[in-house]
C-alpha cells in the first residue's frame, strides 16, 4: 500500500518510516499508537491499538442487578462513579423505577463533581508536561512570573514573587538531586516545547496547587458516597439518607452541616476552575497559537446523548444537548435513539474479537464477544509485537459507530452541539475565551469553526465545561435546599426494590455525560438476574480501530498530518492523544454473548 | 552528584529545622507511635537519599494511583517530590515508549536489590498473557523483570493483593494476584495493601513506615501491614452502638438510615472485612461509606465479588478468602465469628421487636 482515501476521507500513506510508541503514558490503562512519517516528519499514517481487556461483562452476567454498579464501577478508578451511575440508571430504565428528585439532584452533583475533577487531574497531571517543560522553568524570573500571573490571572492570590521563587527552588534542588522521578527521561529539550520559562514555572506551580485542590473536590463524593475513589450508589435512589432537625441528625449521612461542607467544596471549585484553569488553557493555548492541529474528525462528525436535564427524564431540558452532526455539516443536528438498532452498533473487523458476519455491526443489547487474538501479518512475534498490522485485527477496542459514522465524542463533542444549538451559557464561554485567546495571541480568528476542531480546542473545551458543571452543581445544591426546605427527604424509591416485583424480562439503558464523552450501558435482566450487559464508552467511540466501511476513528484522524520535530521523542503524537485524555480500561472491558461460558474461551 | 536526603530537599524548600521536627512528630502520631520515636524518623529523613519506586500496572483500573495521590498527610507532591523517587509510574511520568520503557532497565541494574516495586493490578495467564501488553509484549514480562531484583513488593490493592474484579468467577482473562504469579520461591516480602481502592493515607502511611524504619511493616499472616488491617470495620464503627442495640435499617432510606441506624440488616460487611474505613475515614477523614448510609461491601477482602450480593446479610459465614495457604485457624475463627454475629442480629432484632410490642 502506498497512499489510500478512508471512506470519511482522509489520506493515508503507510509507506515512510513507522514510528511506535508504547506504552503511550499519562493515560488510564495500557494502550500503543503507531504512526508513519514521511520524508519531512509528517505524520501520514496513524494507528492506535488498546492493549488491555478484562471482561468484566461476562463476570455480570448471571448476577444480581442491583450489584452491577459495583462491578462496572470498576471498569474505571479515574473516571470513578460514572460507570456506576450509568449502570443505576440502565437497572432503573429497565425496571421502570423513577427515583426521589433529591437523589436525581444528588447523582447530578457527583457527576459534576467527576467532571470537575477528571478535568482538572487531566490537564494538570496527564496533559500539561505536552506543553510545559518543568526543567525550563529553573530559568524563570520570579518576579515577571508574578507579573505574569496577575496579568493572566488578577483574581488569583498566589502570584508574588516569593511564592514563585519557593516553588522554583525546589524543583531546582529536585532536579539537582539527580533523581528525577517523574520527569526522568522527558523530552525537555525537544523544540516542541516553547514556553518562555516564566509560563512553565507558573504552570509547574499549578501543577502542584491542582494536585492539593483535586483530593478536595472529591470529598463531594466522599460526604454523597462515602469514599473517592468508587463512591457507593443505589438502584432506587441515593444511600446517603437526610435527617435535618430529627434525633440522632448529626449521625446521619446528611445533615446541615454535611451540606454546608459540599457548598464549600463547591464554591471552590468555582474558584479554583475560573480563576486557575480555564485562564492557563487560554494563556498556554496562546502562546502555542502556531500549532493548530489534531482536529481529526471533530469539525465532521460529533456526537452525544445529551445530559443535564433541568427536568429529571425530559431530554429537552437537557443544559448539554444531544445529538449527532456529520459530514461537517453544523446546520442540521440528528436525534440519537440508542434504543434503535439502526443507530448504534459495534464493529470488529479490525478488533480482536470475531462475529459470524464481521461486515455488519451489532446494536449493543445484541452484542456479542469472541476473543480472537489474531495479529494478521503484524511484524514479531505473538508474545513481543514490533508493528501492528492495521489491514487485519490490531486492537482489544471494538469500534463503535453511528449509523455507519465514526463520531468522536467528549467534551468537544458537546461544545460544539451545544454551540450550534444555541446554549447560551456555553454561547458565551466560547465567544469570550475565543476573544481572550486573540487578545493574548495577537490573533483574529472569527470562525470558531476553523478554532475548535484542534487539539487546542479540545483542551480548551474540556476546561469549559469544568467551569459550567461547577456553576450548574452550585444551582443543584440550591435546588436540593430548597426541596429539602419544601419537606420532601426522599432518598431512595424502594418500591421495586424486591426482585419479585420485577417483570420476568426487562431492557433497560443508562446514559450518561462521562468526562470523556458519551457513556452508555445497556442491560438485559431476565428472572431476576443479568442476562446480557453491555457498554460503550467515549474512549471506544474515539480509540476505535477501522471499521469495515473504511472509516478511521477519532484518534487515528486526528493524528494525521501534524509534523514532528523528532519522530524518536513523541510530543506531538502525546499531545494529541492526550487532548481525549484517553480512558483504555473503559473502552476495552466489552464481551459478552447470551449463554456462553467465556472461562473457556482460552488461549487460542 | 549526592543523592540529596529527604531533610536536606525540605531545608532547601524553605523548611526550617523546627517545622521539620513538628512533620516528624506528627508522621510518628500518624503512625500511632510513641513521641519518642518523632527523633528516629527525623535522623532517618535526614539521612537517607529518595529510594526509587517503579510502580507498575497490570489489568486494573487505576482506582489505587487515583486514591494515593489523594493523600492529605503527607501530601502526595511531598512524597512524590521529597521522599520517594517515582520513577516509572505510567499515570503520572512524562516520558513514554522506548525511553520510558528504558527506565526500568536502568534502575533494575543500577539500584539492583535497592528499589521498591509497587504493583497496581494484575497479570492475565490466558493468550499467553496478552490481554495485557506493555511495549508490544505481555505485563507479565515486566512484572518478571522488575521483580527479580526489587527490595520489596507492595502489591497495592486489591487486583495486585487478591485479584479483584477482572479475577471474579469466571475470570475469563485467567488474572491472578502478584504473590501467586510469582510464586511460592520468590523471596522477597511482599506486602498487601488491599482494597478497591485503598485508603490514601494507608498507601502513604506504608511508604511512609518503610522509609523511616528501613524495613517491611508488621504483616499478618495473610501478608497485611497489621497496623492497617487487623481490626474488622465493624470492631470500631461509630454505628456500633445500634448494632449492639438491636437497632437496624430495615431498608434504605427508611426511619433508621435516617437515624443512622447500623447497616448490617442491608448488606453491610463491616463484620467480617478487615480494614481502616472506620477509624481512618476516607479522603482526609472526611466520611466512609457506613457514615454514608450504605453498607461495607468488603473491598479489602479477598474473593469479595463472589460472596454473593452486596444487599445480602448471609455473606459472611464464608468471609474469608480461598487462598491455599490462608491460615486455617483464622479462617476457622473467622466463620465462627460469622456465626455469632448473625445469630446476634437475629437475637437482638428479636429484642427490638419485643420492646416495640411492650411500648
Amino acid at each position: 500500500m502506498a497512499v489510500t482515501k478512508t471512506a470519511n476521507n482522509f489520506e493515508l500513506d503507510n509507506s515512510g518510516r513507522r514510528v511506535v510508541v508504547d506504552p503511550v503514558t499519562r493515560i488510564e490503562g495500557h494502550m500503543r499508537c503507531e504512526v508513519n512519517v514521511d520524508e519531512n516528519n509528517v505524520i501520514r499514517n496513524a494507528v492506535s491499538t488498546g492493549t488491555m481487556w478484562r471482561g468484566l461483562e461476562v463476570i455480570l452476567k448471571g448476577r444480581d442487578p442491583r450489584d452491577a454498579w459495583a462491578f462496572v464501577e470498576r471498569i474505571c478508578g479515574v473516571c470513578t462513579g460514572c460507570h456506576a451511575l450509568a449502570s443505576v440508571c440502565a437497572v432503573e430504565d429497565a425496571l421502570g423505577i423513577e427515583i426521589p428528585y433529591n437523589a436525581f439532584l444528588i447523582r447530578e452533583m457527583m457527576a459534576r463533581t467527576l467532571q470537575i475533577h477528571d478535568h482538572i487531574v487531566h490537564f494538570y497531571h496527564l496533559h500539561a508536561l505536552d506543553w510545559v517543560n518543568p526543567i525550563n522553568a529553573l530559568k524563570a524570573d520570579p518576579v515577571a512570573t508574578s507579573e505574569l500571573q496577575k496579568a493572566v490571572s488578577p483574581r488569583h492570590a498566589k502570584s508574588s514573587p516569593g511564592y514563585f521563587k519557593d516553588i522554583q527552588t525546589r524543583i531546582k534542588k529536585f532536579v539537582e538531586s539527580g533523581q528525577l522521578g517523574i520527569f526522568k527521561n522527558g523530552y525537555w529539550d525537544n523544540p516542541a516545547y516553547k514556553l518562555p520559562p516564566e509560563a512553565d514555572l507558573m504552570a509547574v506551580t499549578h501543577y502542584l496547587e491542582a494536585l492539593d485542590f483535586q483530593k478536595e473536590v472529591v470529598k463531594i463524593h466522599t460526604v454523597f458516597g462515602g469514599r473517592n475513589p468508587h463512591p457507593n450508589y443505589l438502584v432506587g435512589g441515593m444511600p446517603c439518607a437526610i435527617n435535618m432537625d430529627d434525633d440522632m441528625s448529626a449521625g446521619a449521612p446528611l445533615n446541615m452541616e454535611r451540606l454546608n461542607f459540599v457548598l464549600a467544596r463547591i464554591q471552590e471549585a468555582q474558584e479554583f476552575v475560573k480563576n486557575v484553569y480555564l485562564p492557563d488553557v487560554i494563556a498556554i493555548a496562546s502562546l502555542y497559537k502556531d500549532w493548530m492541529y489534531g482536529g481529526g474528525i471533530a469539525g465532521q462528525a460529533v456526537m452525544d446523548y445529551g445530559a443535564y436535564p433541568l427536568a429529571p427524564g425530559d431530554k429537552s431540558t437537557d443544559q448539554l444537548p444531544g445529538g449527532a452532526i456529520i459530514n461537517g455539516n453544523w446546520n442540521e443536528v440528528h436525534p440519537v435513539d440508542p434504543r434503535d438498532p439502526e443507530q448504534i452498533q459495534e464493529f470488529v473487523a479490525h478488533s480482536w474479537y470475531s462475529y459470524p458476519d464481521e461486515t455488519k455491526g451489532l446494536h449493543p443489547w445484541d452484542g456479542i464477544t469472541d476473543p480472537n487474538f489474531d495479529l494478521g501479518n503484524a511484524k514479531g512475534t505473538k508474545t513481543h509485537i514490533e508493528a501492528v498490522d492495521e489491514n487485519a485485527k490490531y486492537s482489544w477496542i471494538k469500534s463503535p459507530r453511528w449509523r455507519g459514522h465514526a463520531v468522536e465524542v467528549g467534551p468537544l463533542a458537546r461544545y460544539i452541539l451545544g454551540y450550534v444549538q444555541g446554549v447560551e451559557y456555553m454561547k458565551e464561554q466560547l465567544d469570550s475565551s475565543l476573544a481572550r485567546f486573540n487578545q493574548l495571541a495577537g490573533t483574529d480568528i472569527t470562525d470558531l469553526k476553523k478554532f475548535l476542531p484542534s487539539t487546542i480546542g479540545r483542551t480548551l473545551a474540556r476546561a469549559l465545561e469544568a467551569e459550567h458543571c461547577a456553576d450548574m452543581m452550585h444551582d443543584d445544591w440550591q435546588r436540593l435546599i430548597k426541596n429539602i426546605k419544601n419537606g420532601d427527604l426522599a432518598t431512595a424509591n424502594m418500591d421495586k426494590w424486591d426482585p419479585s416485583t420485577w417483570p420476568k424480562e426487562a431492557k433497560g439503558v443508562g446514559l450518561v455525560a462521562a468526562p470523556r464523552g458519551s457513556l452508555g450501558h445497556w442491560i438485559v435482566i431476565k428472572d431476576g438476574k443479568i442476562e446480557n450487559y453491555q457498554a460503550v464508552v467515549p474512549t471506544t467511540w474515539n480509540g476505535s480501530p477501522r471499521d469495515p466501511m473504511g472509516n478511521i476513528g477519532a484518534y487515528e484522524a486526528s493524528l494525521l498530518n501534524t509534523p514532528m520535530e523528532r519522530p524518536d521523542e513523541p510530543v506531538e503524537i502525546l499531545r494529541t492523544l492526550h487532548s481525549f485524555d484517553p480512558c483504555l480500561a473503559c473502552s476495552t472491558h466489552v464481551m459478552s454473548e447470551d449463554g456462553e461460558d467465556l472461562a473457556k474461551v482460552t488461549v487460542r | 552528584m549526592a543523592i540529596e536526603t529527604f531533610y536536606e530537599v525540605m531545608r532547601r524548600q524553605g523548611i526550617t529545622r523546627r517545622s521539620f521536627l513538628k512533620y516528624c512528630s506528627l508522621t510518628a502520631a500518624a503512625l500511632g507511635l510513641g513521641p519518642a520515636y518523632a527523633n528516629k524518623i527525623a535522623h532517618a529523613m535526614e539521612t537517607k537519599p529518595r529510594i526509587p519506586v517503579i510502580w507498575l500496572h497490570g489489568l486494573e483500573c487505576t482506582c489505587c494511583s487515583e486514591s494515593f495521590i489523594r493523600s492529605a498527610h503527607p501530601l502526595v507532591k511531598d512524597v512524590v517530590l521529597s521522599m520517594i523517587s517515582l520513577d516509572y509510574n505510567d499515570l503520572l511520568m512524562a516520558s513514554a515508549g522506548h525511553q520510558a520503557e528504558a527506565i526500568l532497565e536502568e534502575v533494575k541494574e543500577k539500584y539492583k536489590g535497592n528499589y521498591i516495586l509497587a504493583v497496581e493490578g494484575n497479570p492475565p495467564l490466558n493468550e499467553d498473557g496478552m490481554y495485557c501488553i506493555v511495549g508490544g509484549k505481555p505485563f507479565t514480562h515486566q512484572l518478571e523483570m522488575m521483580a527479580e531484583d526489587a527490595k520489596a513488593i507492595i502489591s497495592w490493592g486489591s487486583c495486585a493483593a487478591w485479584g479483584c474484579v477482572q479475577a471474579a468467577k469466571p475470570n475469563p482473562t485467567q488474572a491472578v494476584p502478584v504473590h501467586k504469579f510469582l510464586g511460592s520461591g520468590y523471596d522477597k516480602p511482599i506486602i498487601k495493601v488491599p482494597g478497591c481502592p485503598p485508603i490514601a493515607e494507608v498507601m502513604t502511611a506504608v511508604i511512609t513506615y518503610m522509609l523511616t524504619f528501613d524495613r517491611v511493616p508488621e504483616l499478618d499472616n495473610q501478608g497485611r501491614p497489621k497496623m492497617f488491617y487487623s481490626q474488622r470495620i465493624h470492631d470500631k464503627c461509630y454505628r456500633r452502638p445500634h448494632f449492639d442495640a438491636g437497632q437496624f435499617v430495615e431498608k434504605f432510606d427508611d426511619e433508621g438510615a435516617r437515624k443512622g441506624y447500623c447497616l448490617y440488616k442491608v448488606g453491610c460487611k463491616g463484620p467480617t472485612s478487615y480494614n481502616a474505613c472506620s477509624t481512618i475515614r476516607w479522603n482526609e477523614g472526611v466520611s466512609f461509606p457506613i457514615q454514608a448510609g450504605h453498607g461495607c461491601i468488603g473491598c479489602s477482602e479477598d474473593g469479595f465479588w463472589d460472596k454473593d450480593s452486596f444487599y445480602s446479610r448471609d455473606a459472611e459465614l464464608n468471609a474469608f478468602g480461598i487462598e491455599a495457604n490462608a491460615d486455617k485457624i483464622g479462617k476457622t475463627a473467622a466463620g465462627v465469628v460469622g456465626a455469632a454475629i448473625a445469630a446476634h442480629a437475629a437475637a437482638s432484632a428479636i429484642k427490638a421487636a419485643a420492646k416495640k410490642g411492650d411500648e
